[in-house]
Order: C-alpha cells, then sequence, then structure tokens
C-alpha cells in the first residue's frame, strides 16, 4: 500500500505530473472519438444517399421500360 | 504525373487506408502502452528534478509532434498547390487539427513542468512564444479550410497559410540557440548525438514512436471521412441538377 501511495505522490511533484499525463490522454481521446465519430457518420451518410440514387435511378429506367 | 494521380486516386487511397488502420492502431496501443511503462516505472527519477522529470515523457514527444506535423501538412499542402490534387488538400485538412491537439498538449504539459522547476506557469521567451504562434498558425489554418462554401477554395487559402506559416519551424527549432532562452536547448537532437541517458532516452522515443502511429491513424480517418464528405457533396449538388449530373469532380468516384 505504502508503494501505491509513494507512486501516486510522486517524489511531491503529484499535481504537476498527473495533471500532465491526464490532459494529454484526455486531448488524445477525445479527438480520437470525435474523428472516428465523423468518419462513421459521413459513411453512413453516403451510404444512405448512394442507395436512395441507385434505387431512383432503377425507378426511372423502369418508367422508360414500360412507355 | 499520370503515375502520380494513379497513386493519389481516392478509390485506392481508401484501400490502403483499410488495410493500414487496424496496424497502425494495433502499434500505437502497443507503443503508448510501453511507453507509458517505461516512463512512470522503469525509468529513474531525475538527480535534480526528481519525480517531477516524468513530464518530460508527455511534453517533449507532443512538442516533437507538434513540429512533424506542421512539417507534413506544408508538404501536403504544397503537393495540392502544385498539383492540385484534392487527396494532398485533404490530408493538410486532415492533419490541423491533430497538430493544434500536441501543440495545446506541449503548451500546457510544459507550463505544468515550468512551474515546479522554473517557478513560473509561463514566461515570454523566444521557445515559448514561438510554439504559441505555432499554436495560432494551427488554429488559422482549421478556420480557413473551413471558411468557403466551396472546400477547394479553403483548401487554396490554408495551404498559403500553411506554407507562410513555414518559416515559424526553423525559428522554433533553433529559437534556443539564437536567442537567451529560459527553456533549455535540445538534449536529443544535437550535433554530436543525445546527451540524454539511455534509460531516459528509451521512454521518450517510444512514445514518440506511438505518437507518430496515433497521428497516422488519425490522418487515415480524418482522410478517410472527408472524402466520403467530399463525395456526399458532389452527389447532392448532382441531385440539385436534376437527378443525373452527379458526375466525379472526385476522381476515382
Amino acid at each position: 500500500m505504502g508503494n501505491i501511495s509513494a507512486f501516486l505522490d510522486m517524489g511531491g511533484y503529484s499535481q504537476y505530473v498527473w495533471p500532465a499525463y491526464g490532459l494529454t490522454a484526455l486531448v488524445l481521446v477525445v479527438l480520437l472519438a470525435v474523428s472516428l465519430k465523423a468518419m462513421r457518420a459521413r459513411e453512413r451518410e453516403l451510404g444512405a444517399s448512394e442507395r436512395h440514387r441507385r434505387k431512383r435511378r432503377e425507378d426511372r429506367s423502369g418508367r422508360q421500360d414500360e412507355t | 504525373m499520370s503515375r502520380i494521380h494513379a497513386f493519389a486516386n481516392p478509390q485506392r487511397f481508401l484501400r490502403l487506408a483499410a488495410f493500414v488502420l487496424p496496424w497502425s492502431a494495433a502499434a500505437t496501443a502497443l507503443l503508448v502502452a510501453g511507453g507509458l511503462y517505461l516512463a512512470l516505472f522503469a525509468s529513474p527519477p531525475d538527480y535534480q528534478q526528481g519525480e517531477a522529470v516524468r513530464i518530460m515523457y508527455v511534453h517533449v514527444p507532443a512538442a516533437w509532434m507538434a513540429l512533424f506535423i506542421y512539417v507534413v501538412m506544408a508538404a501536403a499542402s504544397a503537393a495540392g498547390l502544385i498539383w492540385r490534387h484534392p487527396l494532398a488538400d485533404m490530408a493538410a485538412q486532415a492533419a490541423s487539427p491533430v497538430g493544434a491537439c500536441f501543440t495545446f498538449v506541449a503548451l500546457v504539459t510544459g507550463s505544468l513542468w515550468g512551474k515546479p522547476m522554473w517557478g513560473t506557469w509561463w514566461v515570454w521567451d523566444a521557445r515559448l512564444t514561438s510554439v504559441l504562434v505555432l499554436f495560432f498558425l494551427y488554429l488559422g489554418h482549421i478556420a480557413l479550410s473551413r471558411a468557403f462554401d466551396d472546400p477547394t477554395r479553403g483548401s487554396r487559402a490554408a495551404a498559403v497559410l500553411a506554407l507562410v506559416g513555414f518559416v515559424n519551424i526553423p525559428i522554433i527549432h533553433f529559437s534556443v540557440v539564437w536567442w537567451n532562452t529560459l527553456h533549455q536547448p535540445s538534449s536529443v537532437f544535437r550535433m554530436g548525438g543525445p546527451t540524454v541517458a539511455p534509460s531516459m532516452l528509451a521512454p521518450l522515443l517510444v512514445m514518440a514512436l506511438g505518437f507518430t502511429f496515433y497521428f497516422v491513424t488519425l490522418l487515415l480517418v480524418r482522410v478517410r471521412t472527408e472524402v466520403a464528405a467530399r463525395k456526399l457533396r458532389v452527389l447532392r449538388l448532382g441531385e440539385l441538377r436534376g437527378g443525373v449530373g452527379a458526375g466525379s469532380l472526385v476522381p476515382g468516384t
């Protein structure tokens, strides 16, 4: 137990060392999460849009066949 | 010329990205985990700075990335201006927020290290000031590249800013030599080799490599996002023009 608290104390510099690591982790994780979320959203939108376009084109050529 | 375009083809890029992404993500996780172990457990406290030296293992790699990403961004901007290829523009646009984040991390961790070691959070010395300017260059690049309805025009304007701002990179690197700064000179990239003890150099390099793979991973993710966004834009413009258009403003679509 003493080992862990000595580690967390960082030789008296805990108030500087842990915020430095914490902030780095926070910034990098948030940027990763935001980027992945944006990628999924755009690719989902694109997929939906392409399906919609294909369907419309098929509908139109179907109508042309009838006439 | 056509060969360059073949390699910069978005479809080809998407296939390459899909192949590289899992590997770069795995490399990031392994290297950062190894770097953290070395930084927090396996490396010794400094004889002068004690345990506070451990801030170095995030501060220095983040500062290296801040410069490295700017160089990548400027190179992509130059390629975008010369060959007018959308993928180069997209790479520059994808890189700048990542660079801004690393610059922010370098500034704040530097401040957290400066307080116990120098007795101050901030000084207006040449190194700190030029890195702050770098941060604003990144912010300006992000704002400018999104300031136009036409993404191509935004990329052009942002590319010019990136190239003009490149003059700041050698200033940052040599600031600790040219001026009498409170910030210490480089002890890794110097003539005659590093003066850092191997037990402290190892976590520094492993962490820097981990950050580099993180950047590669994010660059692939963000360029993929931008490729999809531009395809989507072309599709919607085509629909507005009567549904048949939807041509290939983006090559390879």
